[in-house]
């Protein structure tokens, strides 16, 4: 297997500079260690997939890296800097959308440059920049309520890159969608990376997701919540899903998640 | 939405259903008290005055200017009445859903006045405040609170906490959140608690002028008892429903103006 793995520190993409540092961040909730001591760097503008069974922490570290959650030890540092409580430059997507639903789609994009102190035609004029960019121009003046769900979605995505923020932390953003639109949006999840480069921490349980978006997939295990393994696919974009490294990969990291959810016992 | 847009193209159409009902009901009256009269007496008439005698006592206490004067002091009162409750009510329901603390002290006092019948604190506020206009309002604002308050409280409490994130990862400020997501999401419940505020100040007014007033609907009914008019008892009756159905109208299409997403969201 032509698979670059390697447990701990990587240097394959470390010719850039760390963005977001994890620095032996554990998470004890009564007496349930979440998330045991993990150590991780993402480099900058590198598009990083956390992947892994349910319980094993990885929406627990995302929400501490957008500083919706304090780890029980340890630093995260964006910037070099410590992350205290959410902020501007640290855009999130949630699995469950979170649209403002009494905003248009307008409205919900123009939220960050709003809070930013733009004036309403500047807010106006980035919402529809940035809908037009996910592909939902023509669609501004519709309520979340009369949205399907990959157009919230988008409505979403838009929102959160209209702030411009230097990280981008996506919790299961297509978790909730059919397989189709799921598809589609990952494609456009690429097209938009691609334009507008970000850090990207994206969370999913969905394998292929992983292997179709990321620079770096961090493998996590269950029992208590940690760091796995660390797999750099290395395959060229686009990635087809028939590929026979594709599927290899894939092969493998279903081993590794199989043990994972083995030792959950009955789910 | 179809179905919106069908009922304002058509207001006549719409009409027509309810009509119907009023005019069986008026009907049904009518050959009721005819009945009484001629082919078979159950009552004396004149417990039982027919639509025509209510609407011709309507009729003259409009010519007299009596009519206006009390459906203008009546509503004067429940106006301002409804307007303090509304401020304190909104005010407090909003403080005590932000704030636990006082939430905690505020509630169990609520909880034991709330089942108290306002309607047994009258006699009491006509002692305090006097027969003037000042135990009606106050009356009027004391059984309106509860509704109100209690709706703004469990408003602001049940805000979606991932809109509070989503909101504070694009960089809002408290008071930011509070202004643009914690008010629009409990809108819903602040109108229901006000619409349900209003209906209640209107049907304790009638209350409160039966016991100490010497204008408004509530006296009209009583000062017609004195003189043994049924038929003007029943026209006062009659105007409250009318304009009680009124407001129920309007303030049925301010909501669904207010809360234009919400349709949406039905649809």
């Amino acid at each position: 297997m032509e698979i670059v793995s390697i447990a701990g520190p990587v240097t394959a993409i470390s010719s850039r500079p760390i963005k977001i540092s994890v620095q032996g961040v554990g998470m004890v909730y009564r007496d349930n260690v979440v998330l045991a001591k993990v150590d991780l760097d993402l480099a900058e503008n590198s598009f990083t997939c956390l992947l892994g069974p349910s319980g094993c922490g990885k929406s627990t570290l995302l929400n501490m890296i957008a500083g919706f959650a304090k780890p029980s030890y340890g630093q995260i540092l964006v910037d070099g800097r410590p992350v205290d409580g959410p902020g501007p430059e640290r855009g999130v997507v949630f699995q469950e959308y979170a649209l403002f639903p009494w905003r248009t789609a307008l409205g919900n994009v123009a939220f960050g440059p709003m809070q930013k102190g733009a004036n309403k035609s500047e807010q106006r004029e980035i919402a529809m920049r940035y809908l037009a960019k996910v592909g939902l121009a023509g669609h501004e003046n519709k309520y979340p309520g009369n949205l399907s769900g990959g157009m919230k979605q988008r409505v979403a995505i838009a929102r959160a890159l209209a702030n411009d923020p230097s990280v981008l932390l996506m919790d299961e953003p297509f978790g909730a969608l059919d397989a189709q639109t799921r598809e589609v949006l990952q494609e456009e999840m690429l097209r938009i990376w691609e334009q507008d480069r970000k850090t990207v921490l994206f969370v999913t349980h969905s394998i292929s997701e992983a292997i179709f978006l990321a620079d770096r997939i961090v493998v996590m295990g269950t029992r208590p919540g940690m760091v796995k393994e660390v797999v750099d696919p290395g395959l060229p974009h686009p990635r087809e899903r028939t590929d026979p490294a594709f599927i290899a990969l894939e092969r493998h990291l279903k081993h590794l998640i199989r043990t994972e959810v083995q030792k959950l016992g009955v789910t | 939405m179809s179905t919106q847009e069908g009922r304002a193209r058509r207001p006549l159409a719409a009409m027509v259903g309810p009509s119907v009902s009023v005019l069986i009901f008026l009907a049904v009256w009518l050959a009721v008290s005819v009945g009484n009269r001629t082919v078979l007496p159950v009552v004396n008439p004149v417990l039982l005055p027919t639509p025509i005698e209510v609407l011709q006592s309507g009729i003259d206490a409009a010519r007299s200017g009596d009519l206006q004067r009390d459906i203008l002091a009546s509503m004067s009162r429940v106006f301002q009445g409804f307007l303090l409750a509304a401020i304190a009510a909104v005010a407090m329901g909003v403080a005590a859903g932000t704030w636990r603390p006082l939430e905690r002290l505020v509630e169990p006092m609520i909880e034991i006045l709330r089942p108290i019948p306002p309607l047994a604190f009258l006699p009491m506020m006509v002692l305090w405040f006097g027969i003037g206009e000042m135990s009606k309002i106050a009356f009027i604002t004391y059984a309106a609170f509860f509704p109100i308050f209690t709706t703004t409280v469990e408003g602001i409490k049940h805000v979606d906490p991932l809109l509070i994130r989503a909101a504070s990862s694009l960089g809002a400020s408290r008071t930011a959140i509070f202004r643009y997501v914690m008010l629009p999401a409990a809108m819903p419940a602040i109108i229901t608690g006000l619409r349900l505020g209003f209906a209640l100040s209107f049907f304790v007014i009638v209350a409160a002028e039966f016991l100490a007033a010497d204008s408004g609907l509530g006296y009209l009914i009583n000062d017609a008892r004195t003189y043994f008019m049924v038929s003007q008892m029943l026209m006062g009756a009659a105007v409250i429903g009318i304009i009680g159905f009124i407001f129920h109208v309007l303030l049925r299409a301010l909501e669904a103006r207010l809360l234009r997403w919400r349709s949406a969201v039905r649809a």
